[in-house]
């Protein structure tokens, strides 16, 4: 069972990963609800789905406060937003890359910092992984991927349902959205396995910069994280290297 | 059959095209939109159904009240406020009854998402005699709007089938039923039947009266009510979605005993043996407190304590969810990873950058600073958000169409300017008689027509009145062709735009300034 709150931005394609969600958990023989925002929010306003999976029958369409198991965000000031309602337990995974079209919008350091107090939370930047899979659009299914290690069904589940939602633009698109939610995958493995070993949230994120989520080996990004605590001084590769234990240091 | 992912309100529109509609009727509302939208994108192959988006509600239903009379099912779909739009055609068909199944859809907005109020229409439906189902999921939304047409060629009335936001706008597997074949009634011949001359209508409405309990008894048939008595001392009555939020939580109260309500009037058989069996009840409702006050009476003589919306054990107002339910039930909060939302900065709807409204209000605010007084009357649409900052440039939005009679009246008090503004879609709901009045009575006011060539709001949905259509339409209805301007709302044109409202303000008649420029969201 997991309960999801998809925040972000009318725009940013929220809708798209409830999509995925929605028909993975259903090929996956699971039960699911799935409430959506529609109206004079989706104009540029904060938007959120609720997705509840689970094996047997679920009741109520929105999750109850304090239950929620995972806040999967692409905004960062969104995923503070549904902060309240995690479970004790709870993860959020965040997107790094903010949505300016506020003139309130907070100190973007202070925003990752208050994201890193929270239990248990994974943030990766999705503007630029999104660019890396090949189109900034794609920041949405960066981060489906990136909160993939949760979900309750293998994630080919979700990679056949990103390529029935996109195969009407064609094998590229396809190809491209795919792409974007393995870099997703592989940056917050990156990001866990780095904080596991000692690194700080403002830390792991660095180290995701600069190694490249499409080859990650376990163990490599460990590797890496002890070097940087050994020796913080130490200086990094100027392009993104493979997450490779031959390539760690 | 095979499971099929719906909204709420594509489900209803699944099942009445499975249940063998010839039409669908509606004007685009949040959260109902998508029932129409359902309809007309997954017409089968098999059958004709005729589908149009009305210039407003009252159409609309009537439009569907005439596929009914000739013998054909029909669907009408609005949002809560649309039906009182539609009110007289709808109190006026339980007294005429209906041929064809019909059942109309009336989405509720309780916590106000995206509406003006929170009106519950079960009251409405509860003051037409008109019989109402209200699902609590997906698939009940899906069966009872099946039901639901075939309850109205039962009982020979319409149907409500009451929704809220929550179920219209979630989405869940829904196993639709088999396809049924669009059924053909003969048309009518007693001519008194849909005729309510006063002693027709009299005669009806006794003859209503007379078989409503008949009409009951074929609501409470339709499967969805369900008694379960345990404990005794909570009975807990759920009407709708209201019942998912009871079960969320009753997993810690075991011993309450509960009674799911899906219909209005309520099964009283039901109720009855719960209050036989219970010493207390809490009653929840999204919605107003309908079955509560009822229970409780004016003389609060409910034979046991009855609990809810109008003593505090619920919020009187916003809709339910399971953490209200649950610290109704006396039940505490469930721990959280932090205690209290944190003190963030909001981020509130705005215009769409480049949207052709932030130009018109640019043009608007500067003129009307120049004037020093008078008062912008608005309405309903994307161009409300001018409430908001960075334009504040409005000062009323009240209902469809409200905007040109409100500046007719104030313009009449002494404001001056008096300036309405106004959409095309919405003045092709219910601005053109508005006009029409100001025109007669000479009245001194300008109306920024906003020319987008869509429904915006509700997502791009096809608007009645545009483009040449609309001036031909405000020349016929009497505005001088000389105060009809059409200008190009772009930061280009600024000082052009400002001349021209500049000249219009200072008009002393009936003036329109149309900023005509696309929606930006078309292109999408």
């Amino acid at each position: 069972m997991l309960d999801i709150i998809l925040a972000g931005v009318g725009g940013q394609g929220i809708l798209s990963i409830a999509y995925v969600l929605d028909y993975a958990a259903l090929s996956a023989g699971l039960h699911f609800k799935q409430a959506e925002v529609h109206g004079m929010a989706q104009r540029g306003g904060a938007v959120q789905s609720h997705v509840r999976l689970a094996p047997g029958q679920i009741w109520s369409d929105l999750i109850p406060a304090g239950q929620v198991g995972l806040v999967l965000a692409v905004e960062p000031l969104e995923a503070l937003r549904y902060a309240h309602e995690l479970s004790p337990e709870g993860w959020v995974v965040s997107s790094t890359a903010p949505f300016v079209n506020i003139s309130s919008y907070p100190d973007l350091s202070g925003v990752i910092g208050q994201i890193a107090a929270l239990p248990r939370q994974v943030m990766v930047d999705a503007a630029s992984l999104a660019q890396l899979a090949g189109n900034k659009r794609a920041e949405n299914m960066v981060m489906l991927g990136a909160a993939a290690f949760l979900y309750p069904f293998p994630p080919e589940a979700a990679l056949a349902h990103i390529e029935a939602l996109f195969q009407a633009k064609g094998e590229k698109v396809v190809a491209l959205n795919q792409r974007a939610f393995g870099l997703g995958q592989g940056a917050s493995s990156i990001y866990r396995e780095a904080v596991e070993a000692g690194l700080s949230a403002e830390q792991a994120i660095a180290l995701c910069a600069h190694l490249h989520p499409g080859e990650v080996e376990p163990g490599a990004a460990a590797r890496w994280a002890g070097a940087m605590l050994a020796d913080p001084s130490m200086p990094w590769p100027t392009e993104r290297v493979p997450a490779t234990l031959a390539a760690a240091p | 059959m095979k499971p099929l992912i719906l909204l709420g309100d594509e489900a209803v529109a699944q099942a009445a095209i499975d249940a063998g509609i010839a039409g669908a009727f509606a004007y685009p509302g949040t959260p109902s939109t998508e029932i129409f939208e359902y309809v007309e994108r997954h017409k089968p192959s098999d059958r004709s159904i005729f589908t149009q988006w009305s210039s407003n509600e009252k159409v609309a239903y009537e439009t569907a009240l005439g596929m009914s009379y000739a013998g054909k099912r029909a669907i009408v779909s609005m949002k809560h406020v649309g039906l009182n739009v539609a009110m007289d055609a709808f109190m006026n068909s339980a007294i005429t009854g209906v041929n064809g199944g019909m059942v109309l859809i009336v989405a509720d907005d309780p916590g106000m998402h995206s509406s003006q109020n929170e009106q519950d229409s079960r009251f409405l439906a509860d003051f037409a005699r008109i019989p109402c189902l209200e699902p609590s999921t997906q698939q009940e939304a899906y069966d009872m709007t099946r039901a639901g047409l075939a309850l109205s060629e039962q009982v020979g009335l319409p149907v409500m089938v009451r929704i809220v936001t929550r179920l219209a706008h979630s989405r869940a597997a829904v196993v639709p039923g088999p396809r049924l074949e669009q059924s053909e009634r003969p048309l009518p011949t007693d001519k008194q039947r849909y005729t309510l001359l006063p002693s027709n209508a009299r005669r009806h409405w006794s003859q209503l009266l007379g078989r409503w309990e008949q009409v009951e008894r074929g609501l409470w048939a339709v499967e969805g009510n369900a008694l379960a008595l345990r404990g005794e001392p909570l009975g807990v009555i759920a009407t709708g979605i209201a019942f998912n939020y009871l079960m969320e939580n009753l997993g810690d109260a075991p011993e309450a005993s509960t009674l799911k309500i899906s219909c209005w009037p309520p099964p009283m058989d039901l109720v009855r043996q719960l209050f036989d069996h219970c010493e207390e009840i809490l009653v929840l409702e999204d919605g107003y407190p309908l079955l509560e006050g009822g229970l409780k009476g004016l003389l609060n003589s409910a034979p046991r304590p009855v609990h809810g919306r109008l003593d505090g054990a619920l919020p009187r107002t916003g809709e339910l969810d399971p953490a209200k339910v649950r610290a109704a039930l006396g039940l505490p909060a469930r721990p959280a990873a932090i205690p209290a939302p944190l003190p963030l900065a909001g981020r509130p709807p705005a215009l769409c950058p480049g949207c052709p409204h932030i130009d018109s209000y640019n043009v608007l605010n500067e003129v009307m600073a120049e004037a020093g007084g008078g008062r912008v009357l608005s309405d309903i649409g994307c161009y409300t958000l001018g409430a908001l900052a960075p334009f504040e440039a409005i000062d009323t939005c009240v209902d469809m169409g409200a905007s040109i009679g409100m500046a007719l009246g104030a313009s009449k008090a002494g404001v001056s300017p008096a300036v309405a503004v106004i959409g095309d879609s919405t003045f092709a709901h219910s601005g053109l008689t508005g006009l029409l009045d100001a025109i007669r009575a000479e009245a001194a006011i300008t109306v920024v027509l906003l020319d987008n060539a869509i429904v915006a709001m509700t997502g791009q949905q096809d608007t009645a009145l545009a483009g040449e259509r609309l001036i031909a339409t405000l020349t016929g209805l009497g505005v001088g062709p000389e105060h009809i301007r059409v200008v190009k709302p772009l930061r280009s044109r600024h000082e052009e735009n400002l001349a021209i409202f500049r000249e219009e303000l200072a008009y002393q008649g009936v003036s329109v300034i149309i900023p005509s420029r696309p929606c930006i969201q078309i292109r999408n």
